[in-house]
C-alpha cells in the first residue's frame, strides 16, 4: 500500500471514531448542525492533506478540534466585520458585537457524551422524512462518508449528497434545537430515534443475501449506533430491547442463506450456524432492558423489547421443534395489544397453529381469515402461503393448492416462489 | 469485523497489586466507558496474575500431557487481559488502541476469525462440527 492510501485509511479510521464527537461539540457552540458538519468536514479535509505528509498527530481528535475551531472563528470574524462596516454605515444601530473568542468555547474533552446523544435527537428529528433521518444519522453519528451512505443504499452519491443538504436545511429552517428532549416529548422523540436505528438494521438484514457488502455492513452500523444509544440513555428500556433484538436477529445471519444461495425460513434453518455471541451479547442487552423497566416501573415491555423477547424464544430452542411456541403465542398477544396489525396477528396465527398440533391450524385459520380482507395485507404474499400450510393441515388439499399458487404470483423473490410451486405440487398430489 | 485485542502482563500487573494502581484503574476505566459509549465493546475481563495460572503441555506424539502450575517466566508473553470490539477494519482498531492509556508495554491486535473464512478451505462438516460444539459450549444459561 502507498503511503498514501496507507495514510487516507488512518484518517477514514480516525473519522469513524471522532467524527460524531468532533460534530457534536461544534454543534453545541455554534447551535446549527449543518455548519458544525461543514466546519468538521473542512478539518477531514485538512487531514487528508497533511496526514500523508506529516504524519498522522499523537492526539488526532485534538487536532482536528483545533482545526475545525480555527474555521469556525475565521467565519465569525468574518461576520463580525461585516456587522462592523454595517455600523460604520449607521452609528445608532452600533452593535454590541461579540468580541470574546468563540474558540474558548469550544472544549474536546471525549468523555461529554451528552453532545453525542443531542446529535443523535438532532439528525433523527421528527421534521425531517424518514430518508432524510436515515442519512444523516449515518453521515453525522455514524461517520460514514456521502458515498459509502449512496452505495448503502444503492443511489447515485449526488442524489444522497441532496438528501443530506434538504435534510440539514430543513433542520435549519425549522430551528430545531442541539438538544436531548424532555418530559412528554422524549417519549415522542426516542421512538423516532429508535425508529431510524430500527430503519438501517432491517436495510442491511434485507439485503444479507449478499447483493452488496456496503448493505450488510449497516446490519453492524446500526448495531454500533444501538450500542451507543444503550450506553448514553441506560435508563430506557427499548434502547436496550432494540439492541437485544437487533443482535438476536442478526445472530441468523450465517444461516439465512443455504448453500445454493436460496434464502432459508427461520425454522428450517440450521442453527448451529447462530452466531452464539450475538445471542449471549443479545441475552444481556434483554436482561438489561427487563432491569430498566423494572427501575422504572413501567408496567408493559416496549414493541422493541417485546419483539426481542420473540426472538429470544427462538434463539433459546435447539431445534425448531424445542420451540416455545405457547410463550410465542402470548407475546403476540401482547405486541397485537400494544399496537395492532393486520401483520401481528398473522404471526400469530403461525405460532398458534404450531402451539397445538390438534387444534391449533383450525383456530389459526380463524385468525387468519379475520384479518384476510385486511387493505394493509393486499398482494401481501405470506397472507396466501400462510393459509395454504393451514389449509394443507387441516387436509383441505384443493384449497391449500390454490392459496399456495396464489402466494406464488405475488413474491417477487424467484427460490421462494419455487418454494411455494412445490407445496402446491405437493398439495396436489394428496 | 471483531478483533481480539491482548493485553500483555507486566511485571507489576503479575504481583496482583490492584491497590497500588488505583490512578490506572481510574484511566482504564474511562477509556473503558469511552469505548462502551462508542459501540465497540463486546467483550473484555483482566486476568489475575499468572501465579495463579495453570498451562497444559501436550506431548508431540499425541500420547499425553502434563501440567504446568505458574507463575510463568516471561511476563510479556503472559496474558493480563483482553476486548473483543466490533470495528470496521483493523485500521479502526489501531486508532482505538491508540487512545487507551498503557505504558511501557505492548498490547497485540488480532481479528477474529469468522465461519466464512474457513468455508473453501475446510470440508463442510467439519465446520458444521466446529459451530456445533460452539454453540453447546456457548448455550447461554438464561435469555
Amino acid at each position: 500500500m502507498s503511503k498514501q492510501a496507507a495514510a487516507q485509511r488512518t484518517v477514514e479510521a480516525v473519522w469513524r471514531i471522532e467524527s460524531a464527537r468532533l460534530i457534536a461539540a461544534l454543534a453545541r457552540v455554534t447551535g446549527d448542525v449543518g455548519l458544525a458538519e461543514d466546519l468538521a468536514q473542512d478539518a477531514l479535509v485538512a487531514a487528508l492533506e497533511q496526514w500523508p505528509d506529516g504524519g498522522v498527530p499523537d492526539n488526532p481528535a485534538a487536532w482536528l478540534t483545533a482545526v475545525a475551531r480555527r474555521r469556525y472563528v475565521d467565519t465569525v470574524r468574518r461576520a463580525v466585520t461585516f456587522e462592523r462596516k454595517a455600523a460604520e454605515l449607521d452609528v445608532q444601530t452600533r452593535l454590541d458585537t461579540k468580541t470574546e473568542d468563540p474558540m474558548d468555547e469550544i472544549e474536546f474533552d471525549p468523555h461529554v457524551t451528552d453532545d453525542v446523544l443531542k446529535l443523535i435527537f438532532t439528525a433523527c428529528h421528527p421534521v425531517l422524512s424518514r430518508d432524510g433521518r436515515v442519512a444523516l444519522t449515518l453521515k453525522l453519528v455514524g461517520g460514514l462518508s456521502t458515498e459509502q451512505v449512496a452505495r448503502a443504499f444503492l443511489v447515485p452519491t449526488p442524489t444522497m449528497a441532496a438528501r443530506i443538504t434538504r435534510a440539514k436545511k430543513a433542520l435549519a429552517d425549522a430551528h430545531v434545537g442541539f438538544e436531548v428532549p424532555v418530559g412528554p416529548e422524549l417519549a415522542n422523540r426516542l421512538g423516532s430515534v429508535l425508529e431510524v436505528v430500527y430503519l438501517i438494521f432491517n436495510e442491511g438484514y434485507a439485503a444479507t443475501s449478499g447483493e452488496s457488502w456496503y448493505q450488510a455492513e449497516l446490519c453492524d452500523e446500526a448495531m454500533r449506533l444501538g450500542r451507543m444509544l444503550s450506553a448514553l440513555a441506560p435508563e430506557e428500556p427499548e434502547a436496550h430491547g432494540l439492541v437485544a433484538l437487533m443482535e438476536i436477529q442478526a445472530s441468523r445471519i450465517p444461516a439465512r442463506i443455504g448453500p445454493d444461495g436460496a434464502p432459508v425460513t427461520l425454522l428450517e434453518q440450521n442453527r448451529v450456524r447462530w452466531n452464539r455471541m450475538l445471542i449471549t451479547h443479545g441475552f444481556a442487552a434483554l436482561a438489561k432492558a427487563r432491569a430498566a423497566a423494572r427501575d422504572r416501573s413501567a408496567g408493559q415491555p416496549g414493541p422493541y423489547s417485546l419483539q426481542a423477547e420473540l426472538a429470544a424464544c427462538h434463539a433459546r430452542a435447539a431445534t425448531a421443534a424445542d420451540t416455545d411456541w405457547r410463550r410465542i403465542v402470548g407475546l403476540y398477544e401482547t405486541l397485537g395489544g400494544l399496537n395492532p396489525s393486520p401483520v401481528i396477528e398473522l404471526n400469530r396465527a403461525v405460532a398458534v397453529a404450531m402451539a397445538d398440533s390438534v387444534n391449533g391450524p383450525a383456530q389459526a385459520l380463524a385468525i387468519v381469515d379475520s384479518v384476510a380482507d385486511d387493505p394493509a395485507l393486499r398482494g401481501y404474499h405470506l397472507l396466501p402461503a400462510v393459509r395454504g400450510d393451514l389449509l394443507a393441515r387441516l387436509g383441505r388439499a384443493d384449497q391449500a393448492r390454490r392459496e399456495f399458487e396464489r402466494a406464488a404470483a405475488l413474491t417477487a423473490n424467484d427460490s421462494e416462489r419455487a418454494h411455494l410451486l412445490r407445496r402446491a405440487a405437493a398439495a396436489n398430489a394428496e | 469485523m471483531r478483533v481480539m485485542v491482548f493485553v500483555h502482563a507486566t511485571e507489576e500487573s503479575e504481583k496482583g497489586d490492584y491497590a497500588g494502581h488505583a490512578d490506572e484503574f481510574e484511566a482504564m476505566g474511562k477509556y473503558n466507558e469511552e469505548l462502551v459509549k462508542a459501540g465497540v465493546i463486546l467483550a473484555g475481563e483482566g486476568l489475575e496474575p499468572s501465579s495463579h495460572g495453570k498451562r497444559v503441555d501436550f506431548a508431540v506424539d499425541g500420547t499425553g500431557s502434563r501440567v504446568i502450575d505458574g507463575p510463568f517466566a516471561e511476563a510479556k508473553e503472559v496474558v493480563g487481559g483482553f476486548w473483543i470490539w466490533q470495528v470496521s477494519s483493523m485500521e479502526e482498531a489501531v486508532q482505538w488502541l491508540r487512545r487507551a492509556p498503557f505504558r511501557g508495554q505492548q498490547v497485540e491486535l488480532r481479528r477474529i476469525v469468522e465461519p466464512a473464512d474457513f468455508e473453501g478451505q475446510l470440508p463442510p462438516e467439519i465446520i458444521e462440527n466446529e459451530a456445533r460444539l460452539r454453540a453447546q459450549a456457548e448455550s447461554p444459561a438464561e435469555g
